[in-house]
């Protein structure tokens, strides 16, 4: 079987797809975090004062706080004055529309299977595009504002929605929520901006593109989804990044509020890039997501897909507020070679009759370590309060870790709370039966690998479930040998 | 070095005799098949008796963990011919089955396996399965979350694929499927339900013998494909596997009780014995291992 382990090798030396760098002219600022350099980003985005003060107010709580050390993840200490906090591609005013955005963008996003020109635009699906600190276009940003759909960067809802910013900026993740999100606070960069008005369903997708590309630099995007009443939105976002040895930062926030009766479907398919086969560089992906359930009947649900990434430290959640509100997780977290992840979710029930389901499928190969960190609590209001967990956990080799910490916090006598939990190895025996019947060992461990993450695949929409498949075979391509 | 092969040369109507080729000081002689099986082994046999083998094993020697488990077994399968393996527990029959699928656990430390010519074991296991070898696993293994119809069909796939014949699209293989499972009666939620996960013993056999059905080998090798069936099950996977019998198949059955054959009535019986074949015969020999058990082959062995 001599064949065998060679082709292995070669696949396992197989290059990160999204590697490249696009060699671009872009404004960074040096590196260092002062209040002088909040400031500097706050006037480079025309940004009102109040907001600035928010920022700054964010820094200082964050000078005060100290990194978590909780989670089952090991990297060294940031130098956080050695990480510039701005960095955008040179653009005369921000571009006006898609045809005077930079070729080399358009080109870079083509790359990545985005298209961006109305022509080769993925028919359906809305983009925002990210690049580093801001957003260099949005598609199909007409045809939704018609229905009265806000989609578009950050930055603009600042200028052009001050006050559906104002309104819910911080009002899930409160600048004091935790260091990253503080961090994030005080530096975001851009972002996505979503309002979908009273009783508008969004006709398409939308999504976010995120891209990193200068070197050195921290991505902080903040995200903000509002779904206002019996409003109904899908929203994916993607990442990818160049292949670097060093270890760069991205230290995101994402706020979700849904209405009576309004639901959000976020969808992620991360894949920053995840290091070497060596554990060499790769993303510090530290993420803060959280959705709120403001009114009745109002649903969060969040499926991520988290492939890429030197370390994973994320756990989008749920404030169950409203009566009858619905919180949802679904989580596929891989980790090949050195990767780290310790990702899960908060589930917190407040409303009466809440209900949350939590299905997580954790994979690891080579040296990943892979851990489940989930709580559900039920506040003594949550009469009627249900919880299903489900957390699996997948291992390939003899040399990675799966782990899970499950927190139950139940103070109302009313509720019912499960949780299963289980864990297997992926099987030589499993394997040579796929080859057996003529399936190559790189497809087997896909195929076997997709029956595991099923459950939660099938949760993604259609457009991405396919490329989500992929990823995962990919993302595992050499892990066994 | 051979073994005790009870080796003809094959002069006159003489029935149920192995073909067995064997080396004599570098030179391969073939002993003619007079013998006769069922009745589309005539026409096969007259029509490959100047064919060569489509299985060629010679002095195949294995060992795994520092046990040798084959020590020399030689055997020839042509087209059209059903070989029934049998021996005792520990044997070496599923290691035989299972070297000759490509498992990778073993080390082959001599001998040549030839697979329509070719050098079988420089494949990988699923250049095997593409260039027609199938194994209908003893203990067929579990996938959860990938559904039955989906797992064959990647596999009739990449086979097709292999050979360059056009890819089936969902629709036409549940049709293909769907008249297969009809061969086998099989319930049609078995294309929903994840592969092996949560059947029965039977089930599972009834499904292994459905993927034969469906990828249509050319060298089919079933491993224990009786045990843990009760003789309702025995029945239908046997009259599966006999409307699998054509004259460009061989089939090769591992076993270790007659009860089988009794349904799938062989061309040829081989003892296996110790990691070699001690004897090789007809379908009657068979029964006489059911009579006599393998303790009086035994002593064939001493000296070997």
């Amino acid at each position: 079987m001599g064949g065998t382990q060679e082709n292995i090798e070669l696949l396992a030396n197989q290059e990160y797809k999204y590697g490249f760098v696009t060699d671009i002219e872009q404004e960074t600022v040096p590196p260092g975090l002062s209040e002088e350099v909040i400031r500097l980003i706050s006037t480079k985005k025309n940004e009102p004062e109040w907001l600035t003060e928010w920022r700054l107010s964010a820094y200082r709580h964050w000078l005060k706080m100290k990194n978590p050390e909780w989670a089952n993840i090991q990297f060294p200490p940031i130098d956080y004055q050695a990480i510039s906090y701005y960095s955008a591609p040179k653009m005369k005013d921000g571009p006006k529309s898609i045809e005077e955005v930079d070729p080399k963008l358009l080109e870079t996003y083509e790359k990545l299977g985005i298209p961006l020109r109305e022509r080769g635009i993925l028919a359906g699906v809305a983009v925002d595009a990210v690049f580093d600190s801001i957003s260099v276009a949005t598609t199909f940003k007409a045809k939704l504002a018609e229905l009265g759909i806000i989609f578009g960067s950050f930055s603009e809802a600042v200028q052009n929605h001050p006050d559906l910013v104002r309104k819910y900026l911080g009002s899930v993740v409160p600048t004091t929520d935790n260091f990253y999100a503080a961090l994030n606070s005080a530096v975001f960069t851009d972002g996505s901006f979503c309002y979908v008005p009273k009783g508008v369903r969004s006709p398409m997708e939308l999504s976010t593109y995120f891209r990193i590309n200068a070197r050195a630099t921290g991505q902080f995007e903040r995200t903000l989804i509002i779904a206002d009443e019996g409003a109904y939105v899908s929203y994916l976002e993607g990442c990818t990044a160049p292949m670097r040895d060093e270890n760069q930062l991205h230290a995101a926030v994402v706020e979700l509020i849904a209405h009576d009766n309004a639901q959000i479907k976020y969808s992620t398919i991360q894949n920053w890039y995840p290091g070497d086969k060596e554990g060499k560089g790769g993303i510090y992906n530290f993420v803060t997501k959280r959705g709120k359930c403001l009114g009745v009947n109002s649903k969060i649900s969040w499926t991520q897909v988290e492939t890429g990434s030197a370390i994973t430290w994320k756990y989008p959640s749920c404030i169950l507020q409203g009566d009858n509100s619905v919180g949802e997780f679904y989580s596929v977290a891989l980790t090949n070679n050195y990767q780290q992840a310790d990702t899960g979710t908060k589930m917190i029930h407040i409303g009466k009759n809440t209900k949350s389901t939590i299905v997580s499928k954790g994979i690891s190969a080579g040296h990943g370590k892979n851990s489940y960190r989930g709580a559900v609590k039920i506040l003594k209001g949550a009469a009627g309060a249900r919880n299903y967990s489900q957390c699996d956990s997948l291992l390939i080799g003899d040399l990675c870790s799966a782990h899970t910490f499950p927190y139950l916090e139940v103070k109302n006598s009313t509720a019912q709370v499960e949780h299963e939990a289980t864990t297997s190895k992926i099987g030589e025996d499993q394997i040579f039966y796929c080859q057996q019947r003529g399936v190559s060992q790189e497809d087997a461990i896909s195929m076997i690998v997709n029956g595991f993450a099923k459950q939660v695949l099938r949760e993604l929409p259609m457009e991405f479930a396919v490329e989500a498949q992929k990823l995962l075979g990919v993302s595992l391509e050499g892990s066994v040998g | 070095m051979e073994g005790l092969q009870p080796l003809r040369r094959g002069i006159g109507p003489q029935r149920l005799k192995p073909q067995f080729q064997r080396h004599e000081f570098g030179t391969v002689q073939t002993v003619p098949l007079q013998h006769l099986g069922t009745d589309f082994a005539i026409a096969s046999r007259q029509k490959e008796q100047t064919v060569n083998p489509m299985l060629k094993i010679t002095n195949l020697q294995v060992s795994a963990a520092q046990r040798e488990i084959l020590r020399g077994v030689d055997l020839e399968v042509k087209a059209g011919e059903v070989h029934a393996i049998m021996g005792p527990n520990g044997s070496g029959k599923s290691t035989l089955a299972q070297v000759l699928a490509g498992r990778d656990i073993y080390n082959i430390t001599a001998g040549e396996v030839l697979y329509e010519g070719k050098n079988l074991l420089a494949l990988k296991p699923e250049e095997r399965a593409r260039a027609g070898v199938f194994l209908a696993f003893q203990y067929p293994v579990e996938i959860p979350g990938v559904n039955n119809l989906y797992f064959l069909r990647a596999a009739l796939n990449a086979q097709r694929k292999f050979r360059g014949e056009e890819e089936y699209d969902a629709m036409d293989f549940l049709e293909l499927v769907s008249e297969k499972m009809k061969l086998l009666a099989m319930d049609s939620s078995f294309r929903e339900r994840p592969v092996n996960v949560g059947y029965s013993g039977g089930e599972k056999k009834r499904n292994e013998v459905l993927q034969m059905a469906v990828l249509e080998p050319k060298l089919a090798i079933l491993d224990e494909t009786d045990s843990g069936l009760d003789i309702d099950a025995l029945r239908v996977v046997a009259d599966g596997v006999n409307a699998l019998r054509r004259k460009d198949r061989a089939i090769i059955v591992v076993t270790h009780y007659q009860r089988l054959l009794n349904y799938i009535v062989p061309d040829f019986v081989h003892v296996l014995l110790h990691g070699r074949i001690v004897k090789s015969g007809g379908k009657e020999l068979a029964l006489e291992l059911e009579e006599k058990g393998y303790s009086w082959l035994e002593g064939q062995l001493v000296g070997a």
